[in-house]
């Protein structure tokens, strides 16, 4: 930043002498120090080249729901925003419309609240990047077969809800050996790689045909990922009736395996595989 | 009159709001059932072919129906 800031001091020096230099005006910015230098250089480069990408944001307001939802566009300049397409959100939000909603937090994909469908594809807008190279139009929805609360914010509840129904902590009666913590091996351990890391998202859900048309009764693949997440667990004492709980046709046996939620897996999770094991143990433990 | 499903959605929603209001104390029952009657009037101008709009007001309906339902609600101005 010293090097950049010199160098500036210089060019301004080459370029005006002190006396040509209208008076006041500039060194009363270089009294906000290098910030405004910044924006100053952005503002160049970006007269040079703009690079201007156009997004689509579906957009519904629930206070007038007489009102049909639209698409609304706007033109951001990439040299000016993040490289994520959240980063393009928030600027849409802070610069030019402060009405358009949606939810975000931590903005590096571990929250899973900014989950959404940008050009067609169920994730997270905070790990996609937005394509640089083209300048097509990116459109973004919010999570398809959601009832929307605002623009981009889908409503989860029965999501949490179904979370809810497979109770997603460990059960057991037995107490620990020395009274300590409830030790585990390290193969076992493994077995929950690939199972902890999901972050409820809803994106492979949300992916998923036969959840679109079962919600009501078919778990889906994030809530099965979890189911799975438990079954294997060794510290878990309720295997068996988180088994009879699944054992009926809907909760489980709607996966047709279709593997969208695979796919669409902003985390790289494989919800597929999760629920092909908890169907194998299911045949094989009788 | 015959009404269609949703319609009688509507009606039931209605009826399940003043049932609920019977449940509450008898000094702000009569609150209560305004608060009902205004809540649905505030809508009453929507068409009635406009499908999506009244799901939505009837899922919002059934949602502000269980928070005031719920025994802790006391009075409502």
């Amino acid at each position: 930043m010293a090097a950049l800031r010199s160098s500036t001091a210089r060019l301004l020096g080459a370029a005006s002498r002190p006396v040509l230099r209208a008076p006041a005006a500039p060194a009363a910015v270089r009294g906000m120090a290098q910030v405004t230098d910044g924006q100053q250089q952005n503002l160049a480069a970006s007269a040079d080249q703009a690079k201007l990408k156009t997004f689509q944001i579906y957009r519904w307001n629930p206070d007038t729901p007489t009102e049909k939802p639209r698409m609304q566009s706007y033109t951001l300049d990439l040299n000016k925003t993040g490289p994520m397409v959240l980063d393009a959100l928030i600027r849409i939000k802070n610069e030019i419309d402060p009405t358009l909603t949606f939810r975000r937090s931590c903005r590096e994909g571990i929250c899973g609240s900014c989950a959404m469908n940008i050009n067609g594809t169920n994730t997270l807008a905070c790990l996609c990047r937005i394509p640089a190279e083209d300048n097509a139009e990116m459109k973004v929805y919010p999570l398809p077969h959601t009832y929307v609360v605002k623009d981009l914010v889908p409503d989860l509840t029965q999501f949490y809800k179904q979370y809810k129904s497979i109770k997603p902590y460990l059960q057991r009666d037995t107490p620990a050996e020395d009274g300590k913590e409830y030790r585990q091996s390290k193969a076992d351990r493994k077995k929950l790689d690939g199972l902890y890391e999901c972050i409820l998202c809803a994106c492979c859900s949300t992916s998923c045909p036969s959840y679109w048309w079962n919600s009501e009764e078919y778990l889906g693949p994030a809530i099965l990922l979890q189911s799975y997440r438990w079954l294997v667990d060794s510290r878990d004492e309720k295997t068996a009736q988180r088994k009879d709980a699944l054992n009926n046709s809907m909760s489980l046996y709607r996966c047709h395996t279709i593997l969208n939620c695979t796919r669409t897996c902003p985390k790289g999770l494989n919800p597929g595989l999760a629920i092909a094991e908890i169907k194998r143990d299911m045949a094989f433990s009788g | 009159m015959r009404l269609s499903g949703l319609q009688k959605d509507v009606l039931a929603l209605y009826r399940q709001c003043i049932r609920e209001c019977r449940k509450k104390p008898e000094a702000s029952r009569k609150h209560f059932q305004a608060f009902a009657r205004t809540e649905f009037e505030k809508n009453i101008k929507v068409d009635k072919r406009d499908f999506s709009a009244i799901e939505f007001l009837l899922r919002k309906g059934r949602r502000q129906l269980d928070v005031y339902a719920s025994p802790g609600v006391k009075d409502i101005k």
